[in-house]
């Protein structure tokens, strides 16, 4: 097993055994979170930069509990106060933060392949906390945590993404990691919004573990997962669907798609969500519903993340 | 009396497309003009001679698709650089696109490139003019005064003219003056935004892909546009399978055209695009195997018969940094020729046509006469070392910018002597 894992850049480029190391690691981590005093020293006087060159609320202060709760000391750096608005270019940001002592960068940016572009001239790790319309491999590997929680497998389920798969860098990653742990995916939405028929070669990765549907109705039917996506309008260049209202009347998932969907199916939703578009607000009330079940194992995965990069093995099974 | 300068190069192998030759003999060069071309020239007073054995001699290259970036952005290269950087690579006259800061839009613009052409130009400039004014695509320059001033064709490079209505005009009004119209044909509708060729690497990279559409509706509407005008298109560097059945039924419906590609369209696919990599981001983008092989395929129907660079150099600044922010473009002038000869190896080509194709042709979209061995002609010639393999170093690179994928790669093929008028270069090393 490799123990010298340097960057986590994308779902893509990890193996299913590295998948689970990280989740297993996370499964283990989980626990320091629920006590009376949440903290371990383990990563004291380690600096972790998070570079937010996009907005965000759940990664964000995902990641700076992770890292606190381990006692490594955080700074968070957002494209406004900083010298991005002076027109310093990524490089001198990145070599300057090195020269002040970062040990690791999180970095979420609106372009894809930003956080590769950082591994390749810095010298120290990097995670990628969304770049563009690429991936979010962490929400990926926390929605794996969360799947394998309640459904306590990985392997033959069926998993319905629906929505703008298109713009969305979670499902990108998602749709890889289920196809790595042996599941299928089934993406669903307005064609528009869905892989072109070019691009489906790349997202199918085992022999029936990708497919593209038009009708909602294909993707949902006996699934065992459902995840569905915002709007991704702020990086929409042009007005893609017609309206909001019809987009919710025949993409959004409502009441009457349970009967198709497998008894005790999940429900998730990577957030921010927007009620009544692509979730009937009835939804909420689903028993299924897994939502910030997905948050809180946000933190234990980004936990994993940190630790993993930042010491080698025995490190952390030490303080078990 | 007047001394006389003759150089006799003995035994090459001379190609001259212009006349349809190839044989190995003699070329007597007398004041800068070509006056003997036998298989045997036997000279009884002391002269310089080069002896070519084993090399090609060939007239200049012509290069109908060059970024000199002067005016506006001599960082990235500049009209002496630039033109050092051609000679190295045999080409002994190109054609320099329009899209400098400020543009060339105006005779003003055009007459400061001669004059700078004239001061440190190592090779002949054929300047480009805008079709409209400031690449905007909605009004046509004064294509009179821009051909009096120098200009031999226009081109909104980069920029297609997507209104049909203005490129109708602008087809129509360039017959009064005989100009080329070179046409950077892409659906910008449908390009907009894009980074790399849609398919498997856009989806991989998560990069708003470029669809073939873009280029091919491009292709096709200047095809019907030229059918209605009359008047012959330039098509410039062709990257994709899908344009090829319109170029053969233009073919067949004697449609006035011309096409061009570059060889990074028939040597490198979209793979190189892997990892974020800024030396491959190019307009068009890097395709498929497939439309490599079909470009190469082309060549040989004799489809598209013309190559050129699109040497587009861009400094650290521009390509070190994300990749949706870094500008597209590589530089080729000196990988012309050696990539080209790949064609020969290859069995698509074989030598004269590719003389026809990299001198010959683009002579011809331009309307000037082009660079020949028939006596009396100026001498513009070259010795290449076809078989010479060397790792193209940055030292060799004579560009400002050293933005190319084949940096450190192995080329074969070597431009070991160039000979302008009474000018002898040897870049044997």
């Amino acid at each position: 097993m490799d123990l010298r894992i340097k960057q986590l850049l994308d779902i893509a480029s990890f193996s299913k055994e590295e998948i689970e190391e990280f989740l297993n690691l996370a499964e283990n981590l989980k626990e320091i979170l629920y006590r009376p005093i949440p903290k371990v020293p383990t990563l004291r006087g380690k600096l972790i930069v998070h570079l937010f060159y996009e907005p965000s609320t759940r990664t964000r202060f995902s990641f700076e509990k992770a890292a606190k709760t381990l006692s490594a000391d955080t700074l968070t750096f957002t494209g406004k106060g900083t010298s991005i608005e002076k027109g310093e270019t990524l490089l001198d940001t990145i070599k300057n933060l090195e020269a002040i002592g970062a040990n690791l960068f999180v970095i979420r940016h609106p372009m894809a392949g930003a956080p590769h572009f950082i591994a390749k001239y810095s010298k120290v790790p990097v995670v990628n906390a969304g770049d563009g319309t690429h991936e979010h491999p962490t929400q990926a590997l926390l929605d794996l945590l969360t799947v394998k929680e309640k459904l306590n497998t990985l392997s033959d389920l069926k998993v319905a993404i629906i929505g703008d798969i298109k713009h969305s860098r979670v499902a990108h990653s998602d749709i890889l990691a289920f196809q790595k742990m042996g599941s299928n995916v089934y993406v669903a939405g307005p064609a528009q919004l869905l892989p072109d028929p070019k691009e489906e070669d790349y997202y199918k990765i085992s022999k029936n573990g990708f497919k593209v549907c038009y009708k909602l109705e294909e993707a949902l039917r006996d699934a065992d997962v459902i995840i569905t996506l915002r709007i991704q309008k702020e990086r929409h260049e042009e007005v893609l669907i017609p309206s909001f209202l019809e987009y919710h009347e025949f993409f959004g998932l409502k009441p009457k798609h349970l009967e198709l969907i497998k008894d005790k199916a999940i429900l998730m939703h990577p957030g921010p969500i927007n009620w009544g578009v692509e979730l009937a607000y009835e939804m909420e009330k689903y028993p299924f519903q897994v939502i910030l079940d997905q948050v809180e194992n946000g933190v234990a995965i980004r936990m994993a993340v940190l630790l993993k990069l930042l010491t080698n093995e025995k490190g952390y099974e030490s303080f078990n | 009396m007047k001394k006389v300068m003759r150089v006799l190069i003995k035994k090459g192998r001379i190609i001259d497309p212009s006349q349809n030759i190839d044989f190995v003999g003699d070329l007597l060069i007398e004041d800068g003009k070509i006056v003997g071309i036998e298989r045997n020239i036997e000279i009884k007073e002391k002269i310089k001679i080069i002896y070519a054995d084993k090399m090609w001699v060939l007239p200049g290259l012509v290069d109908i698709h060059v970024h000199l970036r002067e005016p506006g952005e001599e960082w990235k290269e500049d009209i002496e650089t630039g033109t050092k950087s051609a000679l190295y690579g045999g080409i002994l006259r190109l054609a320099c696109m329009p899209n400098t800061k400020p543009p060339n839009d105006s005779p003003e613009v055009t007459l400061y490139i001669m004059e700078r052409a004239a001061q440190k130009a190592y090779v002949t400039i054929y300047p480009i003019a805008c079709i409209t004014k400031n690449q905007e695509g909605k009004i046509i320059t004064e294509f009179g005064r821009l051909k009096e001033a120098g200009v031999k064709g226009v081109s909104d490079d980069g920029k297609w003219v997507q209104n049909s209505n203005v490129m109708k005009r602008a087809l129509f009004y360039a017959k009064n003056f005989d100009l080329a119209v070179i046409s950077h044909c892409e659906d910008s509708t449908l390009s907009k935004g894009g980074q790399v060729n849609e398919g498997f690497f856009s989806a991989k990279l998560g990069l708003k892909g470029i669809p073939t559409s873009a280029e091919t509706i491009g292709v096709i509407r200047d095809l019907i546009l030229a059918k209605e005008t009359k008047k012959s298109i330039h098509l410039a560097h062709l990257s994709t399978k899908e344009v090829i059945p319109f170029l053969k039924w233009a073919k067949e419906e004697k449609i006035p055209f011309t096409a061009e590609t570059c060889p990074h369209y028939f040597t490198l696919t979209e793979e190189c695009v892997e990892n974020y990599n800024t030396l491959a981001k190019v307009n068009p983008p890097l395709r498929t195997q497939q439309d490599v092989i079909a470009i190469k395929e082309a060549l040989k129907e004799g489809l598209i018969e013309v190559i050129s660079s699109d040497h587009a150099p861009h400094s650290p600044l521009e390509k070190e940094i994300e990749f949706e922010l870094a500008s597209p473009g590589m530089i080729g002038l000196q990988t012309l020729l050696p990539l080209s000869l790949n064609l020969i190896k290859e069995g698509y080509l074989n030598p004269l046509k590719l003389a026809e194709y990299l001198i010959l042709n683009p002579s011809k979209v331009l309307g000037v006469i082009p660079p020949s061995f028939k006596r009396e002609a100026p001498a513009e010639v070259i010795i290449v070392d076809p078989e010479e393999e060397y790792i193209l170093s940055e030292d060799m690179i004579k560009s400002k910018s050293k933005n190319t994928p084949f940096l450190n790669q192995k080329l074969k093929g070597k431009i070991k002597m160039v000979i302008i008028k009474t000018k002898i270069f040897d870049l044997s090393n």
